[in-house]
């Protein structure tokens, strides 16, 4: 089932248990306005979602309730227990619908119409009698047939295993008695045949009485359900389902949801636990004593399996970002037009929770560019014999501890002259080195920094910001991303990440009586050279030191010497490390064993120190820094990466000349205009619903983040006959989007909202203002995209908000 | 000004300072610490408190006070402040004392370089002066870059 349907089930599942006491408890209490809003908000989530989900029918349900329930939260109804039983009723049948999607995933056909007209009904402040309708079939008259009053068990047995969920819930949330022997309420219901599709298959259910309704609600799903199979029996419905209470339990039972803050918290003490389980081990291995011996190896395994299992929880297969990609590739694809199709190896392949988050926008982007620049028009494609249809394939899997994940596709690939030229023409690289660089150093350009080859700059790339992005972003995490390219027949890009983060294997290595410890991904092998034979081992290609391993020249950095540390060794101990595409020899001391380590970020203070990538506390307690090998090679210029930065500085020197770029959010102007405001003081962009907007004298404001946010219309403020005080509200009334658009501005205690209609865009460009401002709130008119657009003067619509944020940090 | 009254009181050799005792976390005996090579020479290392890795810093070096004697072990000074939890090596804990506002003063015009953005003022106590530190502004990154530029010139 899909991932986002079992999130709506887990979600509305919870939602409708708890929404069973509230009623209760507004029963008790029918004035607790909160209690009401609470049920609002739940029947409003689950109508929301459904809808989106495309279950129509619960949808409309929901709609009704969620009618009736607002009329009830603003006070224009009172709560009275026939409403309490409809909405009850409704409760029910949501419930059932939400079991037919576990099952079939679909809302099933049943429609409630009835049910729907009876919440209608109610809401118009009329009883839940039904209007005389044109059926005669169920004359209210009270000839009580000997059948009904069996008919529920019976139906109940017939299908119990189906519906026991249903019914059992129904049973449990009935409030003692009363509320269903007052009002005849499901007698409507009883018939679910208003539908012209459907034609009740036993009249005889029909005709019931007030009297027997207590039964009816728990009937009631039942009976839906022996009308469908009698009607309709689906090929698949007719073979045994797996109902939830045989096979196995059902979504809401198999699956709790936790915070993440709490399963990152259980992960440091998994941390704690294996450091203390180092330490454990490392003294009872001084011990001779064979019980704590016992112990000790039993705690070690203990702990791994904890660790394993706590990784576990975080662990999320790679489609949950996957799954978004058809739908952009297709997008992108009709407005390039373009033909390109998806494909996927390796759904499954799972990684950590964070590496995810990390790695989506890296990947959406690398798509992205994919189909703009990789795949060609049809008609390219057809004149050099390709298939009209292009293909992306994305594959992820396991390897050595690391996830790969590739994103391949058969375009025109990426020509190494082209990026020659471009590189000479930008004066980024002279006409010596560029003979010196192979094919493949050319096609490695992309990755620096405002180097774009496109020949127009669209909305989707070509602005030269983004290959760099994604590469920092792939390196922050540990990873390494590098790419082929085959002229004509396409690119991939490969990208290996750690499996995750916390926690990893590492070799621990001795240099100036200091210790290090070396992730072991980064590990190839190990050389040790004993004294007699140092001096021939280590030969000089100019005066850089060399080893030859198996016949290939092996290029020795000695720690000592990078660190600034004295060398206490005599026997040459080389550890063989990989260090993106290069192998490098790191002499160190010491070699001293492998650990499991926790990986602890260093200080802000220390972090522009690129050799180390954190710190691990050991097994003695004392703490022990974790060498970057990424940034050893590079202060070591081994990598030919460090001719790719010079560039890079080059790049960033000529860009600084020009003038800086700015970033700008593109929003729609009251009056269909175009405003810029500069993004760089935003803080986050931000949707609210808006009846979560409450009021705090005069002021919108909404809840967030444990804070009040004030709220202010772009429309008020560019009014010139605004009053500072009375800004926020100069136009009272509701909102009349359901969802605000809101730019937050500030940080900390001092945020203030701007409610725009529309965000059109994010560019990012040089600009210079053109023309002079037109009214308040506004530094002067560009344009951008070829349309003249409003510069948005931050510094004055802050400094006017002043009073404002003063207000909301007393409210 | 701020308008805090307690101060966590330490001495760098004779000489007396305080910080904000509100942000003081604790302090804590000698803790050996691992250096930091090519880090800047006010970080002396990390310190592992109690699973935690923190930052030590020392206040010698960072106000140019001069290294103290081998075999004088520091004290730390975990602080809170708005860039994280570090350690500040000291030669000896005062009191915490509660002072009086009214005998605040800033730092005299003749007060340079480092010492003058971290020195918030002085109290005027009735035996010797009690120099405040402004903690926020210690672990300003380019503070500490501007201390490492400045000890290698004079190297």
């Amino acid at each position: 089932m899909d991932e986002i349907i079992v999130e709506f089930l887990t979600e509305s599942l919870e939602g409708l248990d708890q929404l069973d006491n509230k009623f209760v408890m507004l029963e008790q209490n029918p004035d607790d306005r909160d209690t009401l809003a609470s049920i609002f908000r739940t029947v409003h989530t689950i109508k929301g979602t459904c809808g989106f989900l495309g279950f129509s029918h619960l949808e409309k349900l929901a709609h009704a309730g969620e009618n009736l329930l607002s009329l009830l939260r603003d006070g224009k109804l009172n709560f009275t227990q026939e409403i309490a039983s409809a909405l009850l009723t409704m409760l029910d049948a949501v419930r059932t619908m939400l079991g037919e999607i576990e099952r079939t995933e679909s809302d099933g056909e049943e429609g409630y119409a009835n049910l729907i007209e009876t919440l209608n009904r109610l809401k118009e402040g009329g009883s839940a009698t039904p209007a005389p309708r044109p059926e005669p079939a169920a004359p209210p008259s009270p000839p009580p047939p000997p059948e009904p009053v069996n008919a529920p068990p019976a139906v109940n047995e017939s299908s119990a295993a189906e519906n026991a969920d249903a019914s059992d819930a129904g049973s449990e949330l009935l409030p003692p008695g009363a509320v269903f022997l007052l009002e005849p309420v499901p007698v409507p219901e009883a018939k679910p045949s208003d539908s012209p599709s459907t034609q009740q298959p036993e009249p005889t259910a029909t005709p019931q009485t007030p009297a027997e309704t207590g039964a009816k609600p728990a009937a009631q799903p039942a009976t839906q359900a022996l009308e469908r199979t009698a009607l309709a029996p689906a090929p698949e419905r007719a073979s045994p389902v797996p109902a939830p209470a045989s096979g196995g339990p059902g979504i809401a039972e198999s699956s709790i949801r936790v915070d993440v803050p709490l399963l990152d918290k259980l992960m440091n003490l998994v941390g704690e636990l294996v450091l203390a389980r180092n330490q454990i081990v490392e003294y009872t291995l001084l011990q001779e004593n064979p019980q704590l011996m016992a112990a000790s190896q039993r705690l070690n395994l203990i702990t791994s399996e904890l660790q394993e299992g706590i990784m576990r929880t975080r662990m999320q297969p790679i489609s949950n970002i996957w799954a978004k990609f058809p739908r952009i590739v297709r997008d992108l694809a009709v407005s390039c037009g373009k033909q390109v199709r998806v494909e996927m190896e390796g759904k499954e392949t799972e990684l950590d929770k964070s590496l995810i988050e990390a790695m989506k926008d890296p990947l959406t982007h690398l798509i992205r560019n994919a189909v703009d620049h990789g795949v060609e028009l049809p008609a390219v494609r057809h004149a050099s014999g390709k298939p009209e249809e292009g293909c992306l394939l994305l594959r992820a899997y396991h390897e050595g501890g690391q996830v790969h994940i590739e994103i391949a596709d058969n375009g025109a690939g990426i020509n190494p002259i082209k990026l020659r030229n471009k590189a000479l023409e930008k004066g980024l690289i002279t006409l010596e080195r560029a003979d010196a660089m192979s094919d493949q150093d050319f096609r490695r350009l992309i990755f620096l920094a405002g180097f774009s080859t496109a020949e127009k700059i669209t909305n989707i790339s070509g602005r030269g910001v983004g290959m760099d992005v994604v590469k920092t972003n792939i390196e922050k995490i540990g990873g390494v991303i590098d790419l082929e390219s085959v002229l004509g027949q396409g690119t991939t890009f490969k990208i290996r990440i750690p499996l995750t983060l916390a926690i990893v294997p590492a070799l621990i290595v001795t240099s100036g009586s200091e210790r290090f410890a070396i992730p072991q991904v980064n590990l190839l092998e190990l050389i040790r050279v004993t004294e007699e034979q140092r001096d021939a081992a280590i030969e000089y290609v100019h005066s850089n030191p060399v080893y030859r391993l198996r016949g290939k020249l092996l290029p020795i950095v000695y720690l000592n010497h990078e660190l600034g540390l004295t060398a206490t060794a005599k026997v040459l101990n080389i550890v063989v490390l990989q260090a993106g595409q290069h192998q490098l020899g790191l002499v160190v001391d010491q070699i001293n064993d492998t650990q499991e380590i926790v990986v602890k970020p260093l200080d802000k203070v220390l972090q522009d120190i690129p050799v180390f990538a954190g710190a691990t506390i050991m097994g003695d307690g004392r703490v022990a820094l974790i060498l970057d090998i990424l940034g050893i090679a590079q202060q070591a210029r081994i990598l030919s990466d460090s001719h790719d930065q010079n560039v890079a500085a080059q790049l960033r020197q000529a860009q600084e000349r020009e003038a800086e770029i700015q970033t700008l959010l593109l929003v729609r102007s009251p009056g269909n205009g175009r405003l810029a405001i500069p993004l760089a003081p935003v803080s986050r962009l931000e949707e609210f619903e808006s009846s979560h907007v409450e009021s705090a004298g005069d002021v919108d404001v909404v809840q967030y983040r444990g804070q009040i946010l004030p709220l202010v219309r772009l429309k008020n403020v560019l009014s010139a006959s605004y009053s500072s005080d009375r800004l926020a509200r100069t136009e009272t009334g509701a909102f009349n989007t359901a969802l605000l658009q809101v730019i937050v501005f500030g940080d900390g205690a001092r945020r203030i909202g701007l409610v725009v209609d529309e965000i059109i865009d994010i560019v990012q460009d040089v600009f210079e203002t053109k023309g002079r401002a037109t009214r308040v709130g506004v530094v002067g008119t560009l344009v951008i995209q070829g349309r003249v657009t409003e510069l948005f003067d931050v510094q004055s619509f802050l400094q006017r908000m002043m009073p404002l944020l003063a207000l909301a940090e007393e409210a | 000004m701020a308008d805090y009254h307690q101060l966590c009181t330490f001495f760098l050799e004779d000489r007396f300072f305080g910080v904000d005792v509100e942000k003081v976390q604790e302090v804590i005996r000698y803790q050996v610490v691992t250096p930091v090579p090519l880090a800047p020479p006010v970080v002396r290392g990390l310190i592992n408190l109690r699973g935690q890795i923190v930052t030590a810093i020392d206040l010698r070096r960072l106000l140019q006070v001069g290294d103290r004697q081998d075999d004088r072990r520091p004290i730390n000074i975990v602080v809170q402040t708005r860039q994280g939890t570090f350690s500040l090596l000291v030669d000896r804990i005062g009191d915490v004392l509660e002072v009086d506002q009214s005998c605040f003063e800033r730092p005299p015009d003749t007060l340079e370089g480092i010492a003058r953005e971290l020195i918030q003022g002085t109290y005027k106590l009735q035996d010797q002066l009690l120099l405040t530190i402004n903690i926020d502004k210690l672990f300003n990154l380019a503070l500490l870059n501007r201390h490492r530029a400045t000890a290698k010139k004079t190297e």
